[in-house]
């Protein structure tokens, strides 16, 4: 074993210095353009970081894959959902007049919108893939309101940094950063296939964010709340996934 | 005494050669540390990528051709074992429990650090010549006859020592660039095909491969071949010496036996 030399240990010095600054500085850049996701922390955290930082500086804009009708799936899988609410039924037995999505938080003005009212706004619609995190996947057309309509309709605040979503499941809530709640793919979908979305699908009103895997579409949305502070929700790592262990952002 | 160094021994026997009479020489490094680094970060990097994967795929053991695929349309092959969903039709009246939590947050995790320490090798092996000079197959070497003669002295157990131990030979050469610049680059690309935030980027990523569930069918067969050269790899490794190998990929330091005695060793 050779002694290490003086030089040896400055450049070593001179390295790990560099480095450090290195890292400093790419946390301080990272925070400002908001690159870091809110379970950046623990064991699997600079993973999910690198993930969301990389595609969020390369990829932000882009449209999702769109397809041609006649890629639509014959037979669309619904997968597997809680057993219904008597809330949820009782909405179901009335046809969903009374459902409400209500909006709130950093917003100009607070909304309990209906589906007639979310209807009456522009919509759009996009054939798009629903890609499970489990590896299956099917194609088909969704109808729905862009949240960003939604958004821009009760005016969401300029410092409002995530749009935390809501289920009648309660179980099940996650939330959005503005790039992919203001994308416009990004819908509050009531439509499927050139009817009404049906209920294994999501209906009356499902999320879809067809950017992410399956897991971020969820389906019986209620509320909506804009946001600038997203550790005030929940065990504050941005929605209830993270908290089963599975990643807040979903696009991988 | 049997063996007193003062009696003859019959020439069957090796000559008695005391410990200290030529002391192994210390070559310069068999592998360099940035090969060494990045090849034992690439060994844990793959056993969790296979671990991980392993666990997906069991939440739906069943692959496709094609752009799309679900428990509603006819698989292109299904594994037989029981799926960690109960929406998967298995034939098993048993779910196993769902690890895809973690596994995934390691499976991307590991993906991460293997892609840059591949990044670093692959810098490493561009600029410095390692890949043109110690994986490259040599120029008279790029022939069937070649293959052919290595394969011959396999068979025929030539020992380590001989001329040759000291570089990869045609095959050995031909394996590692198979993985370095094929394998490895399409298991990537097949992963991030899978990607729907990457496929929105770059959706000729996922088109060139014929579909998302090609991707998927794709990145599990060529981790199989990944690990077939991994057992290949270790099987190898541990025929031709484990410990000397071991001790090359770790410290980088081959201990040279004086050549004369190697010979006599052969008893």
């Amino acid at each position: 074993m050779t002694p290490i030399t003086r030089r040896q240990l400055i450049a070593t010095g001179l390295t790990a210095t560099a480095g450090a600054a290195g890292l400093a500085a790419a946390a301080h850049f990272a925070r400002r353009y908001g690159l870091i996701p809110p379970d950046h922390g623990g064991l699997y955290g600079p993973g999910e970081t690198l993930t969301y930082a990389a595609q969020r500086l390369l990829a932000s804009h882009a449209p999702a894959r769109e397809f041609p009708r006649s890629m639509i799936s014959k037979a669309p899988f619904a997968n597997e959902v809680a057993p219904p609410s008597d809330a949820f039924k009782r909405h179901q037995a009335t046809g969903f007049s009374d459902w409400r999505l209500i909006v709130d938080g950093m917003v100009a003005n607070p909304a309990s919108l209906s589906l007639s009212d979310l209807r009456s706004l522009p919509f759009r619609s996009q054939i798009t893939e629903v890609a499970c995190e489990e590896g299956w996947s099917y194609i088909a057309e969704w109808i729905g309101t862009p949240l960003s309509e939604v958004l821009s309709a009760v005016g969401v605040l300029p410092h409002a940094r995530y749009i935390v979503y809501r289920s009648i499941q309660t179980d099940w809530w996650d939330s959005l950063d503005m790039a992919d709640a203001l994308h416009p793919y990004t819908y509050l979908t009531w439509g499927m296939n050139d009817g009404d979305l049906p209920v294994g699908f999501g209906g009356p009103l499902r999320m879809r964010v067809p950017r992410q895997l399956g897991y971020k579409s969820i389906k019986y949305i209620t509320n909506l709340t804009a946001t600038d502070n997203i550790k005030a929700f929940g065990k504050g790592l941005g929605s209830a996934s993270p908290e089963g262990g599975y990643a807040w952002y979903a696009g991988i | 005494m049997f063996g007193h160094p003062s009696i003859p021994l019959s020439s069957c026997y090796a000559p008695f050669v005391a410990a200290t009479a030529s002391p192994p020489k210390l070559r310069t490094p068999r592998h360099a540390a940035i090969v060494r680094v990045t090849h034992w970060i690439t060994v844990l990097c793959f056993f969790a990528l296979l671990i991980t994967g392993g666990e997906i795929v069991i939440s739906h053991p069943r692959f496709y051709w094609g752009e799309v695929g679900n428990v509603m349309t006819r698989p292109l092959f299904t594994i037989p074992i029981p799926s960690s969903r109960d929406t998967v039709p298995t034939g098993y009246h048993y779910v196993m429990p769902d690890q895809n939590g973690w596994s995934r947050a390691l499976h991307f995790e590991a993906a991460w650090v293997v892609m840059i320490a591949g990044l670093a090798y692959a810098l490493y092996g561009l600029f410095t010549g390692h890949f043109r000079r110690n994986l490259l197959p040599e120029k008279g070497d790029r022939s069937w006859s070649s293959f052919r003669r290595v394969f011959a002295k396999s068979f025929h157990r030539a020992p380590p020592g001989e001329p040759g131990a000291e570089a990869y030979n045609v095959l050995q050469r031909t394996a590692y660039i198979a993985v370095i610049f094929v394998l490895f680059p399409l298991v990537i690309w097949t992963g991030l095909a899978m990607s729907p935030a990457f496929t929105a980027a770059a959706p000729w990523s996922v088109i060139l491969l014929g579909g998302r569930q090609t991707a998927r069918t794709l990145h599990f067969f060529i981790s199989w071949l990944l690990l077939l050269f991994v057992i290949v790899h270790v099987t190898m490794i541990v025929l031709a010496g484990f410990k000397t190998r071991m001790r090359a990929m770790i410290t980088g330091r081959v201990v040279e036996p004086p050549p004369a005695r190697r010979k006599t060793d052969r008893r």
